[in-house]
């Protein structure tokens, strides 16, 4: 045997061979990979939306509109404030958890440890906050009256101003039972009344000289168009076929019924995402306090739960900004 | 060897000497070890792709004897899908789309690629193992449940899915549509789900493990082309089908949930449903967006193979090494934009189908410098035409045949007159169907000794070759003419049409062509199973190789080699190289394997 060392002729290049070309382990390059497969299903869930919102785009919701609720502060127009706070909690949690995997790059455990515990906290407040958004998007606020052609009709009076339909209808004699499980032996469920009947409403919008309806059509500067008193007579008696309050998946007070689907799919999907990092992120804070990553000498499992952590972040930055913002 | 490497990372330290003892579960079911994971992708592969054939028999058989009664049909249909052994139109869907799915899926990505991705990247880059061997063995089990529950939806009351291999709603959103709409679907898309999860983590442990366990001396381009095939399979695997899950999960939404993604405005049994505003467009771009890559994610590891195949049995370097590099991966990128060609006629705007004609006709110029290169690594070579040879020739020639007709259909104005004829059915079928099975018998009858330690019959194997060779272009030949003479594809029969008389006579022969082929494929099946247990016992490196796998030991060792792995000084196509006296580099041997080292007065290839 001789005692020389033969080349193999690639000693030295990045790509050549026995050594970690990117210089990353194969676990965080495998979160990478699943990362970059990750954000193609979501985009194709924005590409959809994008589709299905071109087709809609002279009726589709305006968003300040929809989302102006703020905690505490009930009938006060704060358009995107609420969720313009959950986005920064959720990048603040995106900061910890940097400051997180800093610390444990220098092996400080207590650091980690406060930092994982604070990045827990804000994917809580979001998820939660979250829940809040859905809340106020299932009851909805003022109500619409739905046409045979599948639109909404929304009401404002003289000065503008959106009515709710609690404002406008008019109580009727007729009876209306809301048939639940006790009052019929094979009945189990169906489908619940809206609080007002059509009638009631109609009745109501012929009554008061002020209502106007607002159609769900978008005018070139980017307003509802509000129809005049005749055209508004009109629509209610010849299209109006029922009465919606609140968003679910087939109904929608705000709009076209696909706003509300890919509101729903969209945010849960994410949600979902963010639920599960924080599941993941309770696991690895545990894994932490117990010393696993100490007597493993790496805190690399810290690194990789928090690529994951900014993924879900930035996904969330263009959820935002499509739905939201633009 | 007279030395060795000289660094050594902390994955690659010599396990030998302290094997674990293995139980029958962990060696033979959950076993962690990538060659047994390979022989079960293997084996599963073949389960279904048995399956898979033998659907398209029965509707073969429906379709040239249209409504006739056989007593197969009560037989493998029962009484409920082919009352007196007359095939249901129903069930005729089913298969169709059953077939459709499993032979694509379930065959030709998970069987192929699983089977020879997990058998090879290890073995040809010179690693122990896969980078993470347990995600591997979650990887097939998910494969094995989506399997089990694909199988299981054949046995529901209503009928297993029904709506094509693409499933386009609303007929696949709707269960008042049809029957196969109903749990068979809904199965049809839980299976999916899961065999993308597996597909998925399968493909994350190729990546990586072709970035960071390549031995010393394994650069990037001294890879054999079967890995940097499989490398960007998995790549586009993994930007593919997460798309795949986006429709599917829409689609769940659409059928279970009341949403409107793909639905607008339906009437249906003198009902109005609630859905309104969707876009069955839509879905056909997220499909496709998966659906075309797909096609490469199956053509391009039998590509691979055949390079690998075809340049030891030609003991000849492979021709254009870095052209056949460079065209995986325009294929690669190409395969992202071309998916508007599949909906040519869905009433897409015509100006982004003149954008997609022309992306499309772009991979031409990859596909053709592949097939150019193939014919001249065959020019002048010293051809050994064993069953694996043969095969990687066949596939030449079917991806040629197949891939010419592709032209036609991917020009807009062309796709009109032949969409969704049998013209369509004949090229998709040569060139991915016909041309991947190819590509996948070539791999067995090559790595067989590799995988069991053991030849297979290679006169059998002949005879497997030339029946099936003839066979399938027997079948699938005379589907241009019909497809040009305007027969549409997916219908039950065409006897309503009096204009289709004429072709009812070459509806008989393809479907004797059929029944033969699928028939020789037992020859093919006997080889195989009793070669595993009666084969002649293999030698090291049957086909005087190059490549790396050939220096493990025949007998399987868990970490494959049993002192420390080899260095490479080479790439993995040095055959027939001579030096400048004309004599070859080692003397009487045509061949110089990777792990040897640059002799004296050799000069290295730059290749």
């Amino acid at each position: 045997m001789e005692a020389t060392v033969i080349r193999t002729g690639t000693e030295g290049k990045t790509w050549g061979g026995g050594n970690e070309p990117l210089r990353a382990s194969y676990g965080k390059m495998m979160m990478w990979f699943f990362i970059l497969s990750d954000a193609l299903t979501f985009s194709g869930f924005l590409a959809a939306y994008g589709f299905s919102r071109f087709k809609f785009i002279d009726s589709w919701p305006i968003a300040d509109e929809v989302f102006n609720h703020f905690p505490f502060l009930h009938g006060v127009d704060a358009p995107m404030y609420y969720v313009a706070l959950m986005t920064f909690i959720l990048i603040f949690s995106s900061v910890t958890m940097v400051l997180a995997v800093d610390a444990g790059h220098h092996m400080k455990k207590g650091k980690v440890t406060l930092y994982m515990f604070l990045t827990v906290i804000g994917g809580l407040i979001f998820v939660g906050s979250q829940a809040w958004e859905w809340k106020n998007f299932i009851n909805g606020e003022y109500g619409a009256v739905t046409t045979k052609g599948g639109n909404v009709l929304q009401f404002v009076n003289g000065e503008g101003e959106r009515m709710a339909l609690e404002d406008i209808a008019i109580a009727q004699p007729a009876e209306r039972v809301n048939h639940t499980k006790q009052s019929g032996i094979w009945f189990t469920s169906g489908e619940s009344l809206p609080s007002y009947s059509l009638e009631e409403v109609k009745a109501g919008f012929l009554a008061n000289e002020d209502l106007l309806i607002r159609s769900q059509r978008t005018n070139e500067e980017g307003h509802k168009t509000i129809l005049t008193r005749e055209e508004s007579l009109a629509k209610m008696n010849n299209e109006a076929v029922g009465v919606v309050e609140g968003a679910n998946l087939t109904h929608n007070e705000y709009g076209p019924p696909l706003f509300a689907d890919f509101f729903f799919f969209i945010t849960g999907f994410h949600g979902f995402h963010v639920f599960s990092g924080v599941i993941i992120n309770i696991i690895i804070f545990f894994n932490v306090i117990l010393g696993t990553y100490e007597r493993r000498g790496s805190y690399e499992m810290v690194e990789k739960v928090g690529l994951y952590w900014h993924f879900v972040d930035l996904v969330w930055v263009f959820v935002f900004t499509f739905f939201y913002l633009v | 060897m007279s030395a060795v490497g000289h660094a050594t990372l902390d994955h690659s330290h010599d396990d030998h000497g302290h094997h674990h003892k293995q139980t029958f579960i962990t060696k033979y079911i959950f076993s962690t070890d990538h060659k047994m994971i390979a022989k079960q992708y293997l084996i599963t592969g073949l389960i279904m792709g048995i399956i898979g054939i033998l659907m398209s028999v029965l509707f073969r058989m429906q379709l040239a004897w249209p409504e006739q009664s056989f007593a197969i049909f009560n037989f493998l249909l029962g009484d409920k899908w082919a009352p007196d052994g007359v095939m249901t139109p129903e069930i005729y869907l089913a298969l169709v789309t059953i077939h459709g799915t499993i032979m694509v899926f379930f065959v030709l990505t998970a069987g192929l690629s699983g089977t020879f991705s997990n058998l090879l990247i290890p073995l040809q880059i010179g690693a122990r193992d896969m980078a993470s061997g347990f995600l591997n063995m979650v990887s097939y089990w998910l494969f094995f449940i989506s399997c089990a529950i694909m199988l299981s939806s054949l046995f529901v009351e209503a009928g297993p899915a029904s709506a094509g291999w693409t499933i386009y709603p609303p007929l696949s959103a709707l269960p008042q549509a049809i029957g196969g709409s109903g749990l068979g679907m809904t199965l049809w898309l839980s299976s999916m789900a899961i065999f993308i999860a597996s597909s998925l983590l399968g493909s994350l442990n190729y990546i990586v493990t072709v970035i960071n366990l390549r031995t010393n001396g394994m650069s990037m381009t001294r890879l054999p082309l079967t890995i940097w095939a499989f490398f960007v399979t998995a790549i586009i695997g993994v930007v593919s089908f997460p798309v795949l899950l986006s429709a599917a999960l829409m689609l769940i939404m659409d059928r279970s949930f009341g949403t409107s993604f793909f639905l607008s405005d339906i009437f249906i049994q003198g009902e109005v449903l609630s859905h309104q505003g969707g876009s069955p467009v839509l879905f056909e771009h997220l499909f496709w967006f998966l659906g075309h890559p797909e096609v490469y994610i199956v053509i391009l590891p039998a590509m691979g193979l055949v390079s690998e195949i075809m340049a030891t049995n030609a003991r000849k370097p492979i021709f254009g090494y870095r052209a056949m590099v460079a065209s995986i991966l325009a294929i690669a990128f190409l395969s992202t934009i071309v998916w508007g060609h599949h909906m040519f006629v869905s009433g897409m705007n015509p100006f982004l189908g003149s954008v997609f004609t022309f992306t499309t006709l772009l991979i031409a110029i990859p596909s053709a410098v592949k097939a150019f290169n193939w014919i001249t690594t065959l020019w002048k070579g010293n051809l050994q035409l064993n069953p694996a040879m043969l095969f990687s020739i066949g596939f030449v020639s079917t991806f040629i045949t197949g891939g010419l007709t592709g032209i036609i259909l991917g020009d807009s104005t062309l796709d009109i007159n032949v969409h969704d004829t049998y013209f369509v059915i004949a090229h998709f079928h040569l060139v991915m169907g016909i041309s991947a099975l190819y590509g996948l018998l070539a791999g067995v009858y090559h790595w067989f000794p590799k995988m069991f330690g053991r030849m297979m019959n290679k006169n059998l194997g002949y005879i497997h070759f030339w029946v099936t060779a003839i066979g399938a272009y027997g079948v699938f030949f005379p589907m241009h003419f019909i497809g040009m003479a305007g027969l549409p594809r997916r219908y039950y029969t065409n006897t309503a049409f009096p204009y289709f008389d004429d072709l009812s006579d070459v509806n008989v022969v393809i479907t004797v062509f059929a029944i033969i082929t699928a028939a020789v494929q037992v020859v093919f099946l006997w080889n195989f199973f009793s070669s595993i247990f009666f084969g002649k016992k293999a030698v090291q490196n049957p086909w005087n190789a190059n490549t790396l796998e050939w220096t493990t030991p025949v007998e399987h060792i868990h970490g494959n080699w049993p002192g420390e792995i080899p260095s490479v000084y080479r790439w993995s196509y040095d055959y027939s190289k001579t030096n400048e006296n004309g004599e070859y580099v080692i003397p009487g041997q045509d061949f110089v394997p990777q792990n040897v080292p640059l002799q004296e007065n050799e000069e290295e290839l730059n290749h």
